[in-house]
């Protein structure tokens, strides 16, 4: 049962929670109560530090722009108003609050607030979805397409959007990169032959990207009836992110062990069976860190292309948030800034996983 | 005694050069190099590290070019490399994704295309049992021993049926232990199946236990035939009963004293 938790913690990668669970049932309390602090406690430490120091810096910021606030409004309307302004501030109201770094407490406040407000949303579309029911039933029946809510995304909705455009573009990506990864890695000829474009292209920055994409799909779907914007950021996603799986596959198949090779040529296997049989999965395991360096690039660069091809999600959201500057909107940015993080985080775990399961070597 | 019936050749080196291009010129690494293999012999071929005597099993295998020369298996010069030519290399080289008994059944399904599944999956788990793995069919190659690993080796180049069998330095990097038990299992199956055999080893002893002949090769760079040792200790052979016997020390003498120079 114990060790069937410990296994478990292990194939998640939460190893560091092995040793609370030996010291919780006395197994060499010594060594376990040591690794415990190096493993949890030194981390949770760090974590409070972490907020210490954010929590410091925001409220120098906050100090800064509180003087400047209040000298500005002390040099254009005067001494009276310059210390109402300095009650209205002390006192917390949001109106004249300073717009500077969001302390944790605020980013906390700011997540709830998203909370209840995709809450709100939700609650809202259902009862949109009830009222239209018998209407949508009906526009059925005489062929007319449903009524569907158009109001605004709640946080989780964009997450959502998020996901699904960066899991198009990451398949993309796979789907192009993985066969011509393998034909670049069996020819010497078209590895050296084509290099350039892998050389030239590689460094082009996701918004280049962008526009190139968009210039092509504008053509190809002008009068086709489906989400441009969702089109052009997942390809524009695939072929920023592609470029690690492409040379780590090349590189993989190209540089399969020689006794491998010499295994294949003694038993004259064909070059299907060489393929699927012997070069592939000799090379899983540097196919699938070109395949986690896709995913958590993909991530990243979704936000810029997003906020800039006007497509749904979390980009926008922080781009919205942004320019719209009402009271919490710093803490929000903040908010979506953790979200990212910790989905990209959680993304490569999974993929770490599925190489775990896929790969023969266990140590990858 | 003489055989009378005289066996055929089964595979023939006929003045076989290696050089390697180099920007000096080129670098021979064998040259006038001659041999022949009866039907049913094994054959060793020592010499110091570095003469060229690994480079002439791969050419063999076909996995090397000759510069000059042939190689006759059966009469036919060999063209690229083939399971009618099986080699048990060095490393295990065993695909680490597959179970001990893919492993062999891969080579099988290209040698006997036509049979079924089942005599396929029959033939690989009578030399996995012969080479004394007969639990471990369903083990992973990464799982197994060196040791082990090396059985499933040689079990994978006996169930190709192949006219000659080529090794490779096959236990120079088991420890001495392992060795001995895989000299054991090695001629436990040959005796049964008397396939042709060129083994390329620097250990005198093994050569000796497991030879009919030693082909003992000059130090390159120009490598050829330096002396044949004849060894005539009747088989099978029984570990014991080869080292007690005095002919062994007069054969090693040999050898040591053509490798001392």
């Amino acid at each position: 049962m114990s060790s069937k938790i410990s296994n478990a913690l292990r194939w998640i990668g939460f190893t560091s929670l092995e040793p609370l669970l030996k010291l919780i049932r006395g197994e060499e309390p010594k060594k376990n109560g040591l690794l415990v602090f190096k493993k949890l406690l030194v981390p949770i430490l760090s974590v409070f530090i972490f907020l210490g120091v954010c929590n410091a810096g925001a409220k120098y910021l906050y100090n800064i722009e509180r003087e400047r606030k209040i000298e500005n409004t002390r040099s254009v309307q005067g001494e009276e108003a310059a210390q109402q302004m300095a009650d209205c501030i002390d006192s917390g109201d949001i109106s004249c609050k300073p717009n500077s770094l969001p302390s944790p407490a605020d980013v906390w406040s700011g997540a709830k607030t998203l909370v209840e407000d995709h809450k709100m949303i939700t609650a809202d579309k259902k009862e949109f979805k009830e009222k239209t029911a018998a209407i949508n039933k009906k526009r059925k029946k005489q062929g007319k397409s449903p009524i569907e809510y158009t109001g605004r995304p709640s946080f989780v909705d964009q997450i959502i959007t998020s996901l699904k455009t960066v899991f198009a573009g990451f398949l993309l990506a796979a789907l192009i990169a993985i066969p011509a990864g393998i034909v670049l890695g069996l020819s010497e000829t078209l590895r050296s032959g084509l290099n350039w474009v892998i050389q030239i292209f590689k460094p082009v920055s996701p918004v280049v990207w962008l526009l190139l994409v968009s210039m092509v799909i504008k053509t190809i779907l002008a009068n086709a009836d489906m989400d441009k914007s969702f089109v052009i950021s997942f390809i524009s996603v695939g072929l920023c992110s592609m470029w690690a799986t492409l040379v780590n596959t090349s590189m993989g198949v190209s540089s399969v062990d020689k006794d491998y090779l010499n295994v294949s040529k003694v038993l004259r296997l064909g070059v299907l069976s060489n393929v699927f049989k012997v070069v592939l999965p000799a090379s899983v395991p540097l196919i699938f860190t070109g395949l986690r360096i896709t995913l958590s690039v993909a991530w990243m660069v979704l936000i810029a292309i997003e906020l800039l091809a006007q497509s749904p999600g979390l980009g926008s959201f922080v781009w919205e948030e942004f320019q719209n500057g009402s009271s919490d909107s710093n803490a929000k940015i903040i908010v979506a800034m953790f979200v990212i993080g910790g989905i990209g985080f959680l993304l490569d775990r999974i993929m770490m996983f599925v190489q775990k399961m896929v790969s023969f070597d266990s140590k990858a | 005694m003489e055989s009378v019936i005289e066996k055929k050749t089964m595979l023939e080196c006929k003045d076989i050069k290696k050089a390697y291009p180099t920007p000096k010129g080129d670098f021979v690494v064998l040259e006038d190099f001659q041999l022949q293999v009866k039907e049913e012999e094994f054959i060793s071929i020592i010499g110091h590290s570095g003469c060229g005597k690994s480079t002439l099993l791969t050419m063999v295998a076909g996995l090397n070019d000759i510069t000059a020369g042939d190689i006759l298996l059966d009469g036919t010069a060999i063209a690229g490399a083939g399971p009618d030519r099986a080699v048990v290399f060095q490393s295990p080289s065993l695909f680490p994704w597959m179970t001990a008994l893919d492993n062999v059944l891969l080579g099988v399904k290209q040698v006997f295309p036509h049979a079924t599944k089942k005599q396929r999956e029959d033939i690989c788990k009578y030399y996995l049992n012969k080479v004394g793995l007969g639990d471990a069919f369903h083990k992973k190659a990464n799982d197994l021993s060196q040791g082990m690993k090396q059985r499933v080796g040689i079990a994978r180049a006996f169930a190709l049926k192949p006219k000659v069998l080529l090794l490779d330095e096959p236990f120079g990097m088991l420890d001495s232990m392992t060795r001995v038990e895989l000299q054991d299992v090695l001629i436990d199956v040959w005796s049964k199946e008397k396939i042709t055999a060129i083994m390329v080893t620097h250990d005198v002893d093994e050569a000796i236990f497991l030879s009919d002949r030693v082909i003992m090769m000059t130090g390159g760079p120009y490598a050829k035939v330096g002396d044949i040792a004849h060894i005539g200790l009747e088989r099978p052979r029984e570990r014991h009963a080869v080292l007690e016997h005095p002919d062994f020390y007069k054969y090693r003498q040999h050898l040591l004293t053509f490798l001392d120079h």
